[in-house]
């Protein structure tokens, strides 16, 4: 019963935060509203009802993140980074020997596959993928997209944790990342192009963050010669960057599958062209 | 009545197939990998219900107040056809939705507490805070900058890339001189801006603006607020770093 009384005042507590937070963009929204665009607003009891849900929705949402999910996370993070785990693992008990970068595996997918997992249930990027899917006109698959920017914050996870590692500098990694985005930008579809952009951005809100920074301060602090404070941090630049990477990969995948098969419809209906001469 | 009720349940049955990998792998890695009990586990099941019941009512609200109210403004501006204020508006919306951003907060208290490590400022409470207000304002400065920038960029209609690629090469250059402590922080300013809120509203303020105003695709020019909000932070941070 006591539990129940806890879990209620934490939610109170958790819900008037969000308030808090949300308050300074009604009050920008409904300033413009109300005194320079000076019009009513559309279905004004449906918006106010649906910012409601919303407000209702984050509070339950982070006080369930709070309560379950970065609790377990952490704790995995912890105990995945902690030495005596990779030297059981790899056998290696005996000391003095140094840890090669690849006995730290179990780490590699444990980044894999929290970061596919965290991306998929992001609120944000759900609505970045509905907005898409709805101005493309259905071409561009909710899914398709947000599995997309999964796999790209996965690999960019993993890979900033073997750069923890192995202690090579960040900016290698995110400036060889920036040029990889220019030269896609010029082969890829045009219309891809500030979506995908825009996809590094939004992956990286109230779920992947917490679960992320706490494997990377772990990792930083458990490699040998690795420093929490600059080497710590770095791992949520590789999950704004290499979803635009995968993103647009994928749009020039489906574009070059596409022009393949038209490419032998085409020679397809030529051939029988012929063969009908 | 009905309608209401049975879309809310497919958005649950969707929320419940969202969460479900996260759940997977927590199961798999503490079973297999860890071999360890999953600790507290009525707790992280209650927690995963309020989750579930949580996005749940995000997007079922997403879809009734924050995009209709986000386009219904962005039609507004443009009919109005004034510039200044959309711009003002743009301003505002990125600036407030970033100064109040819990984990911007976190972070620039972090880089505070670096920098007096690393002997930039001095080691006392009141001069990391100064350093932290600081960042915090500047990077809210940026991000409203970036607002302002895309939404000129919509009336205009240039090519996003041609900014972003532009800023990426600043980034470089920066990169090169930045004190190196400022470089990870920088880097991550980028990501922690754009938080759940901001995001659906400056999508449908930028697919708004770019489907009433003649000439633009909202696919092209439309997205691409997101990206500019989290590049000019990077660009700052670091510009804040090599000025303090």
């Amino acid at each position: 019963m006591n539990g129940v009384i806890e879990e209620v005042l934490q939610f109170a507590v958790t819900f008037l935060h969000t308030i808090q937070d949300v308050i300074p963009i009604a009050v920008i929204i409904f300033g413009f509203q109300f005194f320079i665009i000076r019009k009513p607003i559309p279905n004004l009891k449906r918006v106010l009802t649906g910012f409601f849900y919303v407000v209702l929705g984050l509070a339950l949402f982070l006080q369930g993140l709070e309560d379950a999910l970065f609790p377990i996370g952490k704790m995995m993070a912890h105990q995945l980074t902690d030495l005596e785990f990779i030297k059981h693992s790899t056998q290696a008990l005996e000391q003095g020997i140094a840890i090669h970068w690849s006995q730290y595996y179990w780490v590699y997918i444990f980044a894999f596959t929290i970061g596919f997992s965290t991306t998929i249930a992001e609120p944000s990027l759900l609505a970045v993928a509905i907005k898409a899917n709805e101005v493309s006109g259905g071409s561009i698959g909710i899914w398709g997209l947000r599995i997309a920017v999964a796999l790209g914050v996965a690999i960019g996870i993993s890979l900033g944790c073997w750069r923890i590692v192995t202690g090579l500098p960040l900016h290698y990694f995110i400036i060889s990342g920036y040029i990889i985005v220019v030269i896609q930008t010029i082969y890829s579809p045009k219309l891809i192009i500030p979506l995908a952009y825009d996809s590094g951005g939004v992956t990286t809100s109230t779920v992947t963050v917490p679960i992320v920074t706490a494997l990377g301060i772990g990792l930083a602090s458990k490699v040998p010669g690795r420093s929490e404070l600059i080497d710590g941090f770095g791992l949520i630049a590789f999950a704004s960057l290499f979803p635009i990477i995968s993103v647009l990969a994928y749009a020039q995948l489906s574009q070059w599958y596409a022009n393949r098969n038209n490419s032998k419809t085409l020679q397809a209906s030529q051939n029988k062209e012929q063969t009908e001469n | 009545m009905r309608r209401p009720l049975l879309r809310f349940l497919r958005t649950t049955a969707n929320s419940v197939r969202d969460l479900a990998p996260i759940a997977i792998v927590i199961i798999f890695f503490q079973s297999f990998v860890l071999q360890q009990p999953i600790p507290n586990i009525g707790e992280i099941i209650v927690g995963y219900v309020f989750v579930v019941v949580g996005l749940t009512f995000f997007i079922y609200g997403l879809e009734m107040g924050l995009f209709p109210i986000g386009e219904s403004m962005a039609f507004a501006f443009a009919r109005k056809g004034n510039v200044m204020w959309l711009l003002i508006f743009a301003f505002a919306l990125g600036f407030g939705t970033t100064v109040a951003e819990p984990a911007l907060i976190a972070v620039s208290r972090k880089a505070a507490q670096i920098a007096a490590e690393g002997g930039v400022i001095d080691a006392t409470d009141a001069a990391i805070k100064q350093y932290a207000q600081g960042l915090k304002y500047t990077v809210a400065f940026a991000v409203g900058l970036a607002a302002v920038i895309g939404v000129f960029r919509i009336i205009k209609g240039w090519p996003v890339q041609w900014i972003i690629i532009g800023g990426y090469i600043l980034v470089v250059l920066m990169t090169t001189i930045a004190p190196e402590e400022i470089i990870g922080i920088a880097y991550d300013s980028g990501g922690v801006t754009t938080s759940t809120i901001t995001v659906p509203l400056m999508t449908a303020l930028g697919i708004g603006l770019a489907s009433s105003i003649k000439g633009r695709n909202p696919m092209i020019d439309g997205f691409g607020l997101i990206a500019l909000a989290s590049l000019t932070p990077i660009i700052f941070v670091m510009a804040y770093g090599m000025i303090y």
